[in-house]
């Protein structure tokens, strides 16, 4: 099995009409591994969950720059979403669904009950008034063929 | 990309049908897009149709909810249609799959919601 990593990085302005643009440039770059369609959507999906939580909640009403590191290493899929926005206070609390803190956006606070059943590890390290980093991995069972 | 929004009113049921991608950039659109319509119309039912939506988020389940907690408040009803696998895998995490009905296309969702 070739298990060299391959990195590609993204960043971009922390504005909601980079949430397709961030999670497209993901998929183009793991479909090299041919994951399934599947395993594509839940990739999507993950990343969908951590720019938004950047650029709603990081960044607000003001904007700054969204940064994404894709790793591939073997049948293995690493993101990396990193913002330099507010922080969050406590991280547990914003892990229980249902759970917002800005219930006048009409957010159903899924995000990242989400990202959990979607990918295979979720870790969030986040610093008040420093920025929060959201690494999801995620193993493509695709991949796991005997020709490997 | 982006996402194409219309709604129709049909038979007493307001019907949402959405082409493309459902996230947090275009979850603006539908809101008001449905909103001005249930307002117009006085409907309290409301149908989705979401055969052909390619993508949702969260920010589309809260669209959703938001949508089903106006209509609930007024007594009205609101269902689903048109599931495809990746959205029926998120209305099913997120439990919207316990509180709104899904029916196969816009005809049966249609009858039902006009019946209830």
């Amino acid at each position: 099995m070739d298990a060299r990593r391959n990195v590609m990085r993204v960043e971009f302005s922390s504005r909601s009409e980079n949430e397709s643009f961030a999670r497209v440039a993901v998929a183009a770059f793991v479909a090299q591994l041919d994951p399934t369609v599947e395993e594509l959507t839940e990739i999507k999906t993950a990343v969908s969950e951590a720019v938004t939580n950047a650029i709603i909640h990081g960044y607000g009403e003001r904007e700054g720059m969204v940064t994404v590191t894709c790793t591939l290493e073997g049948d293995t899929v690493e993101i990396m979403v990193e913002d330099q926005g507010i922080g969050m206070e406590d991280v547990e609390l914003a892990r229980q669904p249902m759970y917002t803190s800005r219930p006048d956006l009409e957010r159903s606070g899924m995000g990242f009950t989400i990202m959990e059943n979607f990918v295979d590890r979720v870790e969030i390290d986040s610093r008040p008034r420093q920025g929060t980093r959201v690494r999801l991995i995620k193993q493509l069972k695709s991949r796991a063929t005997p020709d490997d | 990309m982006g996402l194409n929004v219309e709604a129709v009113h049909r038979s007493g049921v307001v019907v949402a049908r959405l082409r493309g991608e459902l996230d947090h950039h275009t979850s603006d659109a539908v809101r008001a897009r449905v909103d001005t319509l249930l307002e117009d119309t006085g409907s309290i039912r409301l149908l989705w149709n979401l055969s052909e939506l390619t993508f949702m988020d969260s920010s589309g389940l809260g669209v959703l909810l938001g949508r089903y907690r106006r209509i609930s408040q007024r007594g009205g009803k609101m269902a689903c249609c048109g599931l495809t696998a990746p959205v029926r895998k998120l209305l099913e995490l997120s439990g919207v799959l316990q509180i709104v009905p899904v029916y196969d296309d816009e005809s049966g969702g249609i009858a039902a919601l006009r019946e209830a």
